[in-house]
């Protein structure tokens, strides 16, 4: 394996973290907009706030963990992706933002009305970002996003029926991973009509997601044929083994399996993002730009290697340091339910 | 003609959201550096003699650090993405190159965020001192990513570690990337700064207090904590910005002319204060002869750049704001180092702060005046390098998107930031105004990064246990 391509493996390792992390939070958000008001709404966007609330915003990290590994290792990809997909790498960010700020206030506003409207832009936001990013998947599995500053349609490009079918995936595959996660919340609350109102929406997403994933294999046949021809190739593997995961979720599901279900929804979201990588390869942007040709020169490729190593020992160490203390001192306190953490 | 006047504005539409997103950020961000070191001078003061006001300054503060990390953590990543928003062809031409900084610098920030999270947490969960050794992370942490990104500024002040220096990069040095040519006096420049920032800033908020009639111990030390360290840190910036200053005058003579409205390269120049740039010489100010030529080589025979060494093409616009940026900066830092030596000079006299009500004004005006020094600093550096942004490799109009629709965007982000910052502004106010109050939850009260908080009672299905 080249250099370039253990680089292109970390990158991907990013974006995976973020889909799966991100995922749930941005769904989180989703399902708090959706709640409605009234009593019900209420007691559910209470639930999401304190399921969400020990997990702090790691979001960001990974997505600048993305965009630096991208920009650093794959200069002219990421100059070809941010000029080209300006608009809507402009309004995930302008997500980014909302839903940042909604974080940063919801805990401190007293007042309700600050408190609601933090909410609102929490979950506003929470649709905007995984919407728009899908629509850059989309446009880069397609092959529209040529090399060069700006050299591919600003409008086009990602306004098209494969990357709205994708950005609804993403919106879909959010909600369908946090309802999942949010059933156990729920459990663990003693909260037995909202456990089974997430049930309810986690077999309704899973259905959704599905069709959408369908329709989306429909489109990249017509569409995006590399990337069609990798996944029904060497990516079929990992297609299936996310098919088999979805299905195993709503199994566990069925058996009250609540910690198995989380995990095997998680392995749904994990292979179908390596399935996409192998599916790609040995492209960054399929057709356009192969992960060598676009790579930087070897020193970079090492350094930033390096840099991730050292990561790996500093950060792991800290994360589980973290995760223990809260851990430990609910556990002696006893303060309520046991908090969710890992994800 | 036709085209350049859209790329023109395209390119000024650019400039401008930048600045404008990193002028935001950089308040922010040397909060994140400075205001940790801090708290815990706060912290180790109560633990180690005792004393209950400085401790319950530290876990305060606390509150005020997570805050605001989690807003700059949202404008840091609006900045991320603005290096291809904005400058495609600069970050695409270039990214092998800084990027390894930047990958050095996500270390530091993701180390920093989960050690605020563990000082957060750890009131009152941990051992007093365990805790504090906790939060000791927090601002050296800060330190390494100060150091990463304010490189990275350099490396663009001093660009080396690659070649060829036209086209395609295809040899990256990172060592000389990272130690690059500018870092020995622009990184220490900016994490002075960051520390003067928040220490007049933090100690006028108890300035303020004690001008309202709040003048019990509890905002004396938490006046002097911060006032202290500020006050005694801003002469050896003016020593490293004196000597900045003379690097600059070597590595980028012509933005130090910009920033001295130099026209002609010549000796025995004159250095004037404030004045009107002219391509005939400087209108107005008041005028030092030879003084200029003193300040770049202790001899008023020194010979000083002058603009007119390069092409008018390649010299920074905006001569007149680029001379008073630089004037403002000195003569701010200045009055910082005044303020010190009143302080310090009653306090060795009387053991005391000056009584006179115009001591705690300077105080008061003090922090807002260090961000306005440090925001003079940055219009310096970065109009100063105009019209490059790699200097003397890659001019600024080539690095800027070909996307349109920026002007939109800044539109959007000048109205976002604004609402940002008054949401900021009033978060911490609130916050401050529960403290005084005595609200029992508020020294529990959430913040990001802080304890979970309880799961409301009414969330459990009636009927559940």
């Amino acid at each position: 394996m080249s250099s370039a391509d253990a680089v292109a493996g970390v990158l991907w390792a990013g974006v995976t973290a973020y889909a799966v992390f991100g995922g749930a939070d941005f769904g989180a958000g989703f399902w708090s907009l959706t709640a409605g008001s009234g009593e019900r709404g209420h007691r559910t966007r209470a639930l999401i706030d304190w399921a969400i609330g020990p997990v702090w915003e790691a979001n960001h990290v990974w997505l600048i963990f993305v965009l630096v590994v991208l920009w650093t290792g794959f200069s002219a990809a990421f100059e070809a992706i941010f000029s080209t997909l300006f608009i809507p790498l402009s309004l995930a960010a302008l997500g980014i933002v909302l839903r940042g700020a909604g974080f940063a206030f919801h805990t401190t506003a007293r007042r309700l009305e600050r408190r609601v409207l933090a909410e609102r832009l929490f979950g506003l936001s929470s649709v905007l970002t995984p919407f728009f990013l899908g629509t850059v998947v989309g446009a880069v599995a397609a092959g529209r996003v040529p090399v060069g500053n700006a050299a591919g349609d600003p409008v086009t490009s990602w306004l098209n029926p494969l990357s709205l079918l994708i950005g609804a995936l993403f919106v879909a595959t959010s909600a369908y991973l946090a309802a999942v996660f949010l059933i156990s919340d729920a459990r663990r609350a003693d909260a037995l009509d909202l456990e089974l109102h997430f049930i309810a929406r986690a077999l309704v997403t899973a259905v959704v997601t599905g069709a959408l994933a369908i329709a989306g294999i429909v489109e990249l046949h017509a569409d995006a044929r590399y990337v069609y021809d990798g996944l029904t190739g060497d990516g079929l593997p990992l297609v299936i083994v996310s098919v088999l995961c979805g299905g195993g979720v709503l199994v566990m599901l069925r058996r009250g399996a609540n910690r198995g279900a989380r995990l095997l929804a998680v392995g749904a979201v994990v292979a179908v993002v390596w399935g996409w990588g192998v599916a790609q390869h040995p492209y960054l942007l399929p057709q356009v730009l192969t992960i060598d040709d676009g790579a930087a020169p070897s020193a970079t490729l090492t350094t930033v290697l390096a840099v991730f190593g050292v990561a790996a020992v500093l950060v792991v160490p800290s994360i589980i340091l973290l995760f223990m203390l809260v851990q430990r001192s609910l556990v002696t306190e006893g303060s309520g339910p046991e908090q969710r953490t890992g994800a | 003609m036709t085209a350049a006047i859209p790329l023109a504005s395209q390119l000024e539409a650019a400039r401008s959201q930048m600045a404008f997103t990193l002028g935001f950020h950089i308040i922010l961000a040397s909060l994140g550096v400075a205001f940790p070191a801090i708290m815990l001078i706060a912290n180790y003061r109560g633990l180690r003699h005792g004393d209950a006001d400085a401790l319950l300054l530290a876990r305060r503060w606390s509150k005020v650090v997570a805050v605001t990390f989690a807003v700059g953590a949202v404008t840091g990543t609006v900045l991320s993405f603005e290096f291809g928003l904005l400058w495609p062809a600069f970050t695409g031409r270039f990214g092998a190159v800084f990027g390894v900084l930047f990958a050095i610098e996500g270390i530091f920030f993701f180390l920093e965020a989960i050690f605020v999270a563990i000082y957060i947490f750890g009131w009152e969960r941990l051992a007093p001192w365990t805790h504090f050794w906790a939060g000791v992370p927090i601002p050296i942490t800060g330190l390494g990513g100060a150091y990463s990104v304010v490189a990275v500024n350099s490396w663009m002040n001093q660009p080396g570690g690659f070649s060829p220096t036209s086209g395609d990069v295809t040899k990256v040095e990172p060592l000389k990337v990272i130690f690059n040519a500018a870092v020995p006096y622009e990184v220490p420049h900016m994490i002075l700064a960051a520390y003067l920032v928040t220490g007049f800033l933090v100690a006028s908020v108890y300035a303020v207090g004690m001008l309202r009639g709040r003048r019990d111990r509890y905002h004396r030390v938490g006046l002097m904590i911060p006032l202290v360290l500020a006050c005694a840190l801003a002469p050896v910036q003016f020593a490293v910005g004196d000597a900045a200053a003379r690097a600059i005058a070597n590595d980028q003579p012509v933005k130090f002319a910009g920033m001295e409205c130099v026209q002609q390269t010549s000796r025995h120049v004159t250095e004037y204060i404030y004045g009107r740039c002219t391509p005939s010489g400087v209108k107005g100010g008041i005028g030092i002869p030879g003084f200029d030529s003193f300040l770049v080589g202790f001899s008023t025979d020194t010979q000083v750049t002058g603009l007119d060494s390069v092409a008018p093409d390649d010299r920074p616009p905006a001569n007149t704001m680029l001379h008073w940026a630089f004037d403002t900066m000195v003569g701010v830092g200045t009055a910082l180092i005044a303020l010190g030596v009143w302080l310090a000079f009653v306090w060795w006299r009387k053991r005391d702060i000056p009584q006179t009500r115009w001591f705690l004004r300077a105080v008061a005006v003090s922090g807002v005046a260090a961000i306005v020094a440090m925001e003079c600093g940055w219009i310096v550096t970065e109009v100063g390098r105009q019209p490059w942004i790699v200097y003397n490799v890659m001019q600024t109009k080539d690095a800027v998107t070909q996307a349109s629709g920026i002007w939109v965007t800044f539109t959007v982000v000048l109205a976002l930031y604004v609402l940002l910052g008054a949401a900021l502004l009033v978060t911490l106010r609130t916050m401050a105004a529960r403290w005084r109050a005595g609200d029992a939850g508020a020294e529990e009260s959430e913040v990001p990064y802080g304890p979970a908080p309880e799961l409301p009672a009414d969330v459990a299905s009636e009927g559940a246990l």
